[in-house]
């Protein structure tokens, strides 16, 4: 088996009353077995789309992915999800949280195996002290430790990662980057994180893939990141060739940053709906139209926000 | 005496029993026409010491000047962006900037008010929704009123706590451009908060880290002295861009560190393989024995408290 983890033309379509709204279009990507690659691209571009596809979590509108061999139907535990928030059930403590996935798929296992599962996850992130507080008692970081111990005390097939550390401050994302990399380099999942900053990229992948903005967004460009493993944040900030990737994948944001598209194209509407939903990204705006007309051509109501500038 | 100058600033929260100092003997002078930045994680005390210069809380100690004048309460010298915009919603964005040039001007005549924010919206680029309202706007063009409406007052100084922090990465870098951009038209001395080592850098002539953690006070300033305007991607081979940012995120780093403690955990981890949960569970049969790959691994590992 030559790649472990195959995403061949991919693509997501979005119906909507002007014509389907083509959010990701023939997206291949081939991941090779322990490889951590990271997807970079703008808000909005569809890298989400496709980490949830890959997730289980979106309909697969085109194409299709083949993981360990098998063609992936629907979610399930053989791929372990980090959220952009962390997603905890507020009543249970860490260690409950963690062990809700632990007890499905390790459910042959005695209950002291599993909780040892739960426990060594929950210390190895730095939750040694905190692991029987309940969401509510954890900081932001200490909430998505906790989410990225779920996620590997799963022994997942594959790691997926949205956005991991987008909302947390620079020191915080710091430490939670070296937290990853420390449980991978125990055992190499592969692994896939969407991402938008530069330098998490850097520090963490082996190969960065730049998608091209949406609608129909797809791979730009790839950069094989040339740093030996295992890695220590300054040594990388220090190797000759940092700076000359980073400029690489900045002029790729750059680029891209100006080729935008934020709505799909207009398209006219002659079905005499009453709804109609917009979509744009992962977001949706659901419009009822007051009078609708059957069989005319209306033109599309735009809220205002569409006639100003893009900001 | 500097433009703005603070002596020994502390300030804590907290009776006797549960008191935290959050910043400690902060020293800081700023001259006219300065852009500073000032670089801290969250919790580090970053809008507490805005707030002391915005004197919306006075400091248990220490001093603030502005002009050889003490700061005692807030005043329309000097203006804020906050993070959250704080915009009136019930007003549209001439209103809203009409507001603050209505009170700190009042003796100017109607015409010379309203021209006065028709030039301030302008600046910002939001000629064409000028009568929109707060929530009809984008997180990106709210964040520009707020800039207008600061600008608008003619501050002599412009404080900006984290202004950007609420955006997405592609907003946040036009905006950067457009702060860059206004700043070098009016030269305004501004203290910007924020967490982003990179946007400091951008912006600012000279960066101030905040160490973290309680009791935090300020490192040893770093001069950028990168002409503008800047090229972000012309910055990643300038040698003096590469030496600012190594030495900021070396003070973030180590202000954090070493208060570990050697506490450490004897740890046992299972080898057990998952189930593959799309076979159905045996119901007859008894319980099946896990796959075992190896035996479990035992460890020892330090935890920080």
């Amino acid at each position: 088996m030559s790649h472990y983890c195959e995403l061949s033309n991919l693509t997501k379509i979005y119906p909507t009353p002007k014509g389907p709204a083509v959010i990701v279009k023939d997206f291949n990507l081939k991941i090779k077995r322990g490889e951590f690659v990271a997807l970079i691209g703008h808000s909005g571009c569809g890298k989400s789309t496709v980490l949830s596809m890959l997730a289980g979590l979106n309909d697969i509108s085109g194409g299709g992915i083949i993981l360990a061999g098998k063609e992936l139907a629907g979610a399930g535990p053989d791929r372990g999800v980090v959220f952009q928030s962390p997603c905890l059930l507020p009543w249970m403590t860490a260690m409950e949280n963690v062990m809700l996935g632990v007890d499905q798929v390790f459910y042959t296992a005695s209950r002291e195996e599993r909780r040892q599962i739960a426990e060594y996850y929950l210390t190895v992130v730095g939750l040694g002290d905190a692991m029987h507080k309940k969401p509510a008692e954890l900081s932001q970081g200490m909430k998505q430790r906790v989410g990225i111990a779920r996620a590997f005390a799963l022994k997942p097939r594959m790691l997926l990662l949205d956005e991991p550390f987008g909302t947390l401050d620079t020191l915080t994302r710091f430490e939670l980057q070296q937290v990853l990399v420390d449980l991978w380099n125990r055992n190499h999942i592969t692994a896939l994180q969407v991402t938008h900053d530069v330098d998490e990229a850097l520090f963490l992948a082996d190969r960065i893939v730049m998608m091209t903005n949406g609608p129909e967004a797809e791979v730009g460009d790839i950069l094989e990141v040339p740093f030996a493993r295992p890695r220590d944040r300054k040594a990388v900030m220090e190797h000759p060739r940092y700076y000359e990737c980073r400029e690489h994948l900045t002029t790729f944001l750059e680029v891209h940053a100006h080729r935008r598209h934020n709505t799909p194209t207009e398209a006219p509407c002659s079905l005499s709906l009453r709804e109609r939903v917009r979509v744009r990204g992962n977001q949706a705006l659901l419009i009822v139209s007051r009078k609708p007309i059957p069989g005319t051509v209306e033109p599309w109501r735009s809220s205002r926000r569409d006639s100003a500038p893009a900001s | 005496m500097s433009f703005l100058e603070l002596k020994n600033v502390s300030k804590g929260y907290g009776s006797n029993g549960s008191r935290t100092e959050v910043l400690k003997d902060v020293n800081l002078s700023i001259e006219k026409g300065e852009f500073v930045a000032i670089v801290g994680c969250s919790g580090a005390g970053k809008t507490t010491l805005i707030s002391v210069i915005a004197g919306l809380i006075r400091p248990d100690t220490g001093a603030i000047t502005l002009n050889d004048l003490e700061i005692t309460e807030p005043g329309t010298d000097r203006s804020i962006v906050f993070q959250n915009y704080s915009l009136l919603p019930w007003l549209s964005v001439y209103e809203n900037i009409y507001l603050a040039v209505d009170r700190v001007f009042p003796n100017w005549s109607p015409a010379k008010k309203q021209q006065h924010v028709e030039t301030h919206i302008a600046m910002v680029n939001l000629t064409p929704a000028r009568d929109q309202r707060p929530g009809q706007l984008s997180g990106g063009m709210r964040q520009r009123v707020s800039v207008a409406r600061a600008l608008a007052m003619d501050p002599q100084i412009l404080l900006l706590d984290e202004p950007l922090s609420a955006l997405d990465a592609l907003t946040r870098s036009t905006l950067q451009e457009e702060v860059s951009r206004i700043w070098q038209q009016n030269q305004k001395t501004v203290v910007m908060i924020t967490n982003d080592p990179d946007e400091g850098i951008y912006l600012a002539d000279r960066i101030v880290p905040l160490s973290a953690g309680a009791g935090a006070t300020l490192g040893p300033s770093i001069q950028i002295d990168i002409p503008r305007p800047r090229d972000r991607k012309a910055l990643n081979r300038d040698s003096r861009y590469k030496a600012a940012r190594r030495e900021i995120i070396e003070f973030l780093l180590n202000s954090k560190g070493d208060h570990h403690t050697a506490v450490t955990k004897k740890l046992a981890l299972p080898d057990i393989e998952p189930e593959d949960l799309t076979h159905p569970r045996p119901l007859i049969g008894g319980r099946r024995a896990p796959v075992r790959r190896g035996e479990i691994k035992r460890e020892t590992i330090g935890m920080d408290l």
